[in-house]
């Protein structure tokens, strides 16, 4: 089941598949620790060196005021909670289809991926607009939380 | 069964996902209107009214103007209309006669105003007739007065076609409107278009995202809130939903926002007191 935004993910991994060596970009935002995006599509050393929980990367995705996933993407091995959004594609199976680094690259900063996205970058503190005083400074998601979620897809296949 | 209120609903079948979703919740998705007549005057255009994204149920409290909780605004807005008051001791009534005589006027606001060199809107300008030809005190954003004149005001243009003008003096306000409704904000840094123009008609949660198009909706009872508010009191919950430090009820960024926002629904009918979840 994939969404138009989808294709717009897919023209940006085909225009990266004519290059040839390696790129790497360095960020490095206020307040956060670096890291290294990969070929503009994907970072693929983790944020820190505790491996991720799926258990609580499951409760982030859920929880309105952290990831909210939910409010945007369908997955059903979460259909116990009620409203999942149907804005962005269905997560359900998207261990099949992404690589971690390539997830990890999603939530940190997907503007790379699709410069027009409505997903929020869940880690960041620089180059937005308006932010509110308390959530100045601030990611959405910590590093932690962000291995959290992402040891959570990479449970998420349809045929488990 | 679904399959027609589907297609009533005239959502861009963009995704297979808001097939299954249409499905989950059963409450239409814009589609199978309370009140068969009245639906196809929400739609000029390929614009869509918000009343079009509500369930059948909210339609229905706004139908009708009995169950209507909007209307105890249009009555508190008859009262305030004859009262006397400030040094001139006078009442709208007193310069307007009936309220019914402002028909046509609500649609077309907000406007340039020659005397600031800036736009001014309708609240606004039912506060200039306060504190200029009754010599009274200005009514308060959001107070209970200044909602009722406007629903009132709003009310008597019932069904009249949102007009507004976006040329001649009022082309660099609606430029900064148009910026403001593409400017990314927040924490979640989204912009107004990344939900009302790329998404209506998908669900955010359990939200169904309308075009946004409310120019002749607002002031709207919102089951949300209880209560009546104004089209710059959703502008900040809005903003505040992306975690963006929203502005001030009549602020200038507002007021050229409205601008924007009501253009977007130019030709849609003006519903006041429309009724919204
Ligand atoms: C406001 C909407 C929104 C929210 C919230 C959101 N996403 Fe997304 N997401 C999208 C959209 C839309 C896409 C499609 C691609 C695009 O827009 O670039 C997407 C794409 C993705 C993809 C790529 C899927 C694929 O198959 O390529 C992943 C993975 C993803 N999101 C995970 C998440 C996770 C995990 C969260 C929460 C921490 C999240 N998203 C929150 C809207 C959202
Ligand atoms: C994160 C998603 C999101 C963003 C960004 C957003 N809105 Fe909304 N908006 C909603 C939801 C959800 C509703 C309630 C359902 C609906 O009517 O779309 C809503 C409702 C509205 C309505 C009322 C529509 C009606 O007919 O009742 C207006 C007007 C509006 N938004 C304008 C804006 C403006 C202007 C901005 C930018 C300043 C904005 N929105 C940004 C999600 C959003």
């Amino acid at each position: 089941m994939r969404t138009a935004g989808l294709v717009a993910g897919g023209v940006a991994l085909a225009l990266l598949a004519q290059g040839a060596a390696a790129e790497v970009t360095k960020v490095q935002e206020k307040g956060l620790k670096p890291y290294e995006i990969v070929d503009g599509h994907t970072i693929p050393k983790p944020l820190t060196d505790k491996p991720g929980d799926p258990k609580r990367g499951a409760k982030l995705v859920v929880t309105r005021k952290k990831g909210n996933c939910l409010a945007c993407h369908k997955i059903q091995q979460l259909n116990d909670f009620p409203f999942h959004g149907n804005i962005g594609p269905e997560l359900t199976d998207v261990a099949s289809n992404l690589t971690e680094g390539e997830m990890r690259l999603r939530l940190v900063n997907p503007k790379v991926v699709n410069p027009d996205t409505i997903m929020p970058a869940f880690y960041r503190t620089e180059g937005l607009h308006r932010v509110m005083k308390k959530f100045q400074g601030k990611p959405v998601l910590t590093d932690q939380e962000i291995e959290d979620i992402i040891a959570f897809l990479k449970t998420l296949k349809a045929s488990q | 069964m679904f399959r027609k209120r589907y297609r009533m609903g005239g959502i861009a079948l963009s995704a297979l996902g808001t097939l299954v979703m249409a499905g989950v919740f059963t409450l239409g998705a814009g589609g199978a209107s309370a009140c068969e007549e009245c639906k196809g005057k929400y739609e000029v255009d390929g614009k869509k009214s918000g009343y079009l994204y509500s369930t059948p149920a909210t339609q229905a409290i706004q139908d009708d103007d009995f169950t209507n909780p909007g209307f105890l605004w249009v009555e508190r807005g008859r009262q305030l209309w004859a009262k006397k008051e400030g040094e001139a001791n006078k009442s709208c009534k007193d310069c307007h006669g009936e309220p019914e005589k402002l028909r046509g006027v609500f649609p077309t606001y907000p406007k340039f105003d020659p005397k600031t060199k800036k736009l001014i809107n309708i609240e606004q300008r039912i506060n200039r007739c306060r504190t200029e030809q009754m010599k009274a005190k200005a009514w308060k954003w959001e107070s209970d007065e200044l909602l009722s004149m406007t629903t009132l005001v709003g009310y008597v243009s019932r069904g009249m076609p949102v007009n507004v003008k976006v040329d001649g003096p009022a082309k660099p306000f609606f430029e900064k409107g148009k910026a403001f409704y593409f400017q990314r904000r927040g924490q979640l840094d989204m912009a107004c278009k990344h939900c009302h123009i790329d998404f209506p008609g998908q669900y955010i949660r359990a939200d169904l995202l309308s075009e946004g198009r409310a120019g002749g909706a607002f002031p709207l009872y919102r089951l949300k809130w209880q209560k009546l508010g104004s089209l710059h009191r959703r502008f900040r919950g809005c903003n505040k939903q992306v975690r963006a430090k929203p502005y001030k009820a009549g602020s200038d960024e507002y007021v050229n926002l409205e601008l924007y926002v009501k253009w977007r629904s130019n030709g849609l009918p003006v519903e006041v007191p429309a009724v919204r979840r």
